[in-house]
């Protein structure tokens, strides 16, 4: 693996009043990785990955994320990494094409990029024939598939996934981590977050995250080992307390 | 029967969310819809709850004919959404209240049935519904489910975007509510939960391909799967996809399961071909079959 750092966190930590969201965590990303993020609901891993996409400021500890300071320089982090969340992905009122152009010219693509984007990514997802369609129109698998290559766009050193197959069918979530890895195969990290614990066993290595601290942080096959087990879910199992 | 759906249909303007279904429900049985998003769980459950009416066919629930006896099915249920529908600006107490009054009860009354649940949210029951967690929040909406004592409950996607350990805890607490008598169907997209049920209907695009007990679904399955293993999963999965009898080839957990279109099919083949492919490190074992196996397969063959 290239041991070029894409994300590289020291003592990072968010508080809210008296309650401290995520406690100092420190961890690396590296070029081309597969990074799953993982924890139980309230575990601090929506807060985690909000400040290291700039859009929640730290109370303490530092993080650069592609290169730039979350604290200092939050425009320019949110201007280098790509972003898909289950909840927010594109919108529906909008045709792909449309879709496609809004996001291009956010992330600052000129006009003949869009046009040359749009259709390498039409014709690499097989949409030729769905380009005028409403995004709304599309089954969600689809949806998930097109809001991960507009992620992609401006084609960011990392992408940001945010439970990107929940209630997903089981045959569009492994034909969505294809495209994960053919992705990372080109150099792109991935910062993944997950419910499925099939998914954990797919990346290079996961952090799994209780009460707003890393517990664990390794390859699956080593976080199996350690713990002594056969998968990933009884490798979370055994660490993820269930706090609220 | 606690349940009895025959043929129901029901399309929205632009598509068809349910497809001639038909299916029962035993009086005390935990029955699973098991499907991915947009299969047509909601709607049945919809149907069934009595929000919504069929287009074609017939309903009974509790023994209830859905659009005749609809007021009688409600005092007899227990639904919880899928998506969030308390009162927000209520408190725990205040919508624990307030549904326990609309259905002509106290929360004494039946407080068996829910002190379990309750006694976990009880700490933050002066917290307005809107700022408590996910995981909180679906335990105040079961309790509001449960408050009348129903003899069946609905659970639409009760764990969707919850984590392993609470999806776990959640499934012991749906066992004990078994025990204590009361029917539940219960929709998931997690295939893992399907082997907690007692029967599954396995459901897409608003049709059931299957009903049965888990077990029978997993061991009526004749097709013969291997998990294969090398150090390169992505390239892996890549060269599987052009070995030429080739009929499936999956991520699943740390391996990749198999399918290959012959029946005399011979891994030695498999791992020569992998090795020429460059793979090191390789693995070629048969799987035990999962719930999972069966539905992508059923999906395959549907499409």
């Amino acid at each position: 693996m290239n041991q070029e750092k894409i994300i590289s966190t020291q003592n990072l930590s968010k508080q809210f009043g008296h309650f401290t969201a995520v406690n100092n965590i420190s961890f690396d990303v590296y070029k081309g990785e597969i990074f799953g993020f993982l924890g139980a609901n309230g575990a601090g891993k929506t807060t985690a990955m909000k400040m290291l996409i700039g859009i929640s400021k730290p109370t303490s500890g530092e993080a650069l994320v592609a290169g730039f300071d979350v604290k200092h320089n939050a425009e320019m982090v949110k201007k280098n990494i790509g972003y898909m969340s289950q909840k927010f992905s594109m919108y529906d009122d909008l045709t792909i094409k449309e879709n496609i152009t809004f996001f291009g010219g956010i992330y600052g693509l000129n006009r003949n990029q869009i046009k040359e984007k749009t259709a390498l990514l039409v014709s690499e997802l097989g949409l030729e024939n769905e380009i005028n369609k409403l995004v709304g129109a599309l089954p969600l698998g689809w949806k998930q598939k097109l809001s991960f290559s507009v992620a992609l766009l401006h084609d960011p050193k990392i992408v940001f996934l945010d439970e990107p197959t929940g209630g997903v069918d089981p045959i569009t979530r492994r034909q969505f981590w294809e495209m994960i890895y053919a992705q990372a195969n080109k150099g792109t990290t991935i910062f993944v977050t997950t419910h499925y614990m099939d998914e954990a066993e797919y990346c290079d290595r996961v952090s799994i995250m209780v009460e707003g601290k890393i517990e664990a942080l390794d390859a699956p096959k080593n976080l199996k080992q350690q713990y002594n087990v056969t998968s990933m879910n009884e490798v979370f199992l055994k660490l993820a307390r269930n706090i609220e | 029967m606690s349940i009895q759906v025959e043929n129901i249909s029901k399309s929205y303007p632009k598509t068809l969310a349910v497809s001639d279904i038909s299916f029962e429900v035993k009086e005390g049985e935990l029955f699973g819809l098991i499907g991915p998003d947009g299969a047509g769980k909601t709607t049945l459950f919809r149907i069934l709850t009595t929000v919504l009416l069929a287009d074609e066919g017939k309903a009974t629930v509790a023994g209830l004919d859905v659009i005749q006896d609809y007021k009688e099915i409600r005092k007899n249920i227990g639904y919880m959404p899928g998506k969030f529908s308390l009162y927000q600006d209520l408190t725990i107490t205040e919508n624990l209240n307030f549904f326990a009054t609309i259905f002509g009860t106290t929360l004494e009354e039946n407080y068996d049935l829910i002190k379990e649940i309750y006694i976990q949210i009880e700490p933050f029951k002066n917290r307005r519904a809107g700022a408590l967690s996910g995981g909180m929040k679906q335990k105040l909406a079961l309790c509001c489910a449960l408050i009348h004592k129903p003899k069946i409950l609905f659970l639409d996607e009760p764990t969707t975007g919850v984590d392993p350990v609470s999806r776990k805890e959640f499934w012991e607490m749906l066992k004990r509510l078994q025990k204590k008598g009361i029917t539940i169907l219960v929709s998931t997209p997690y295939m893992d939960e399907a082997a907690l049920c007692d029967r599954i209907a396995l459901i897409q695009k608003g049709q059931i391909l299957k009903i049965d007990s888990p077990e029978n679904i997993v061991s009526h399955y004749n097709k013969t799967i291997y998990k294969v293993r090398t150090k390169n999963k992505h390239q892996l999965i890549l060269d599987l996809k052009k070995y030429p009898s080739h009929y499936s080839a999956f991520a699943f957990g740390e391996h990749v399961h198999y399918i290959d279109q012959n029946i005399h099919f011979d891994p030695t083949e498999l791992e020569k071909y992998l090795k020429e492919q460059l793979h090191s490190e390789i693995d070629i074992a048969v799987a035990k079959t999962s719930i999972e196996d069966v539905f992508m397969d059923f999906t395959m063959l549907n499409q």
